[in-house]
């Protein structure tokens, strides 16, 4: 009986899995990372460095819950400061593990299979650390719940016409269905390392998370419509997000803030910061653990060309708030754009427009998305780059408003920094125990790369 | 091979059959089926277009639960935001009128996504009897590469064409690597 007789035109060409590997080498390549390969002297030295600086967020956070938020340089005007600015940076890095996830999933592109799985754990934890931020910068945390409708002996509700309450469901929706997305196609790859883990309690443990995966016919029928619809639900999602985010800005009066670019620039950044962070992870993770053969120059390269068209969105967008600066004729608007490239905060914005628009230009060059080196350090200056945009929206925004008299600077303190630090530790605490604790690559999703995995009618309906 | 003289052996599960590829999983399920058998199943460590069908499995009543879900999310968000903005909590914001629809749009939209997606997932596991740690499967050794790289096909004891000898003979006839009984 032939079991591969043709393979489709479209798999010939691509190089998303290197040739040679069978269902049984994908298993065992990505599943020994988890279940027998030894903890290397790096690995303990990496960790214990991001473990460090999670544990200054400890600290930074523990003061702030005894000092409050007098500890950080925010001030009248500028009352948002870097929590803000994080808040924004992070939750942008999320996206592109969804889009990854659910839009290259509707749209059909084979190619996510090896990467989504780390890409939607780095959206998982870009939304934690993201998370942190607003609930800090409440002042009174402990009091987080006053955000959701529920009965209480105040008598009162939520303003559901304010941005901010949008916001509170916005990310709150995201990071659950993020959740639940990354979870359900966990499942039949912590089935895999139930049946292969020798040692009885991980054996206990991944079947306990497994939950009597079988690999049903029946099961696999409704978990592919399952997550085909956690997809598409997903997409308008993520799009959703960041547009909530924007308006946190957008309905605001402050010049910066309110213009209806907003919502598809804000969308664009944050994909772009997104795929940003994937090539910063993937890049040295495909080179640590080998996995050159799954994780493909193809991979890279489809992300540095995702990252040249977000990034031109995003230079539009800064484009159009320049124009919009001359054409609106408003001389608020037009001092914005003067206060950015001569105020104070100039040498931000110059190295906002390097970081952002000139320097990933070079993308355009095939050697440059070829070579992991200059890929790594293009996604790093992108990540810096939309760092620096939020600041601009964030802290020259609000330190220029409408009346010279309320002008203000703002410098952030040793404890805006360690609380940042802190979430990059945090964020790279839990990537590291994610590589070591569960599969990184999708097994079940790879093995339906190779041309074994289609099954054509037509051979059975000649016998 | 042994034959059993019972045709309901109660300490018997169902007979199962290994196969090396997901082409022959199929073509075995479509010839099981053909064949009669109502109660089986076939098991592959990833998902197969057309196997569900092959083994006579049509209603998939995923959607629905996602539609129901999605609609219950969408229309209580709505009618929450009604309810506090328009009844028990009116407040003048910005000279707004109290129902002001546009503004309740994204909380509807959001929890309309939330609701639709944990219905799929949970949805999902609760169809297909989920979580089950244990399973009559999960006794026959080779099993264990049902999520790697062999594909199965069980045909249940409680079928009513099974029976010990004719099914086993039944199977051997679609060549598979091997034939194990699966205790109950």
């Amino acid at each position: 009986m032939a079991t591969n007789t043709q393979i489709p035109v479209a798999d010939r060409r691509v190089s998303e899995i290197a040739p040679g590997y069978t269902f049984s080498t994908i298993t065992e390549k990505i599943s020994n990372i988890v279940l027998s390969r030894p903890v290397s002297l790096g690995w303990i030295v990496g960790f214990v460095i991001v473990f460090s600086m999670m544990n200054m967020l400890m600290i930074a956070l523990g003061y702030l819950f005894i000092k409050g938020t007098g500890i950080w340089g925010i001030n009248i005007p500028v009352g948002w400061g870097f929590a803000i600015v994080n808040f924004v940076w992070w939750i942008g890095i999320g996206h592109a593990g969804t889009l990854i996830s659910a839009i290259l999933c509707l749209l059909r592109q084979t190619w996510r299979n090896s990467i989504n799985r780390f890409a939607e754990a780095m959206t998982l934890f870009a939304v934690a650390c993201a998370g942190i931020f607003p609930l800090a910068h409440m002042g009174r945390p402990w009091l987080f719940y006053w955000m959701f409708p529920y009965p209480n002996t105040m008598r009162y509700w939520p303003n559901f016409r304010s941005p901010l309450v949008w916001d509170v469901f916005a990310v709150s929706t995201y990071f659950t269905i993020s959740l639940v997305f990354w979870f359900v196609g966990l499942i039949p790859d912590l089935a895999t390392l139930r049946d292969r883990a020798d040692i009885p309690l991980v054996q206990r443990i991944y079947g306990l998370l497994a939950m009597g995966w079988r690999g049903s016919a029946r099961h696999w029928h409704r978990y592919e419509t399952a997550y085909l619809l956690l997809a598409g639900l997903a997409t308008p999602l993520v799009l959703s997000v960041h547009t909530v985010v924007s308006f946190d800005f957008a309905v605001g009066i402050v010049p910066g803030w309110h213009t209806t670019i907003f919502p598809p620039y804000f969308v664009a950044g944050a994909i772009y910061s997104g795929f940003a962070m994937v090539l910063c992870l993937a890049i040295p993770i495909r080179a640590i653990y080998g996995l050159q053969d799954f994780i493909t120059m193809r991979h890279l390269e489809n992300s540095a060309k995702v990252m040249l068209a977000t990034g031109l969105i995003v230079a539009y967008g800064y484009g159009m708030e320049a124009f919009m600066g001359w054409y609106s004729g408003s001389q608020f608007d037009s001092f914005l754009l003067w206060n950015r490239l001569h105020g104070p905060y100039r040498l931000s914005y110059m190295a906002l427009l390097a970081c952002n628009i000139f320097i990933p230009q070079v993308l355009w060059l095939k050697r440059f998305r070829v070579s992991t080196g200059w890929l790594w350090i293009i996604s790093f200056i992108v990540l810096v780059g939309m760092w620096l945009e939020r600041f601009i929206i964030v802290v020259v925004s609000l330190s220029r408003d409408f009346l010279t008299s309320s002008w203000g600077m703002y410098y952030p303190t040793k404890w805006d920094w360690m609380t940042y630090l802190g979430t990059i530790g945090l964020f790279l605490t839990a990537m590291f125990l994610f590589v070591r604790i569960l599969p990184m690559i999708s097994m079940f999703e790879l093995r339906t790369l190779l041309p074994e995995s289609h099954v054509h009618e037509e051979a059975e309906a000649k016998q | 091979m042994t034959t059993s003289t019972s045709m309901r052996d109660s300490s018997i599960y169902g007979l199962m059959a290994e196969f090396d590829s997901a082409q022959e999983l199929v073509d075995a399920a479509h010839k099981t089926h053909q064949a009669g058998y109502q109660k089986i199943d076939a098991y592959s460590p990833f998902p197969i277009e057309g196997l569900a069908e092959a083994i006579g499995f049509h209603k998939n009543r995923v959607p629905l639960v996602v539609l129901i879900g999605g609609l219950i999310g969408g229309i209580s968000a709505y009618a929450l935001q009604y309810w506090v903005a328009v009844i028990t909590y009116p407040v003048n914001i910005g000279g707004r009128p109290f129902h002001s629809w546009p503004s309740f749009i994204v909380v509807t939209f959001e929890l309309t996504i939330l609701f639709a997606g944990l219905s799929a997932a949970i949805g999902m596991l609760v169809l297909n009897g989920l979580p089950m740690p244990y399973h009559p499967v999960f006794n026959v050794p080779e099993f264990a590469k049902a999520s790697d790289n062999k594909f199965f096909l069980v045909v249940f004891s409680s079928d009513p064409k099974y029976d010990a000898a004719g099914t086993r003979s039944f199977l051997t006839g679609l060549a598979p690597r091997m034939i194990a009984e699966v205790p109950s």
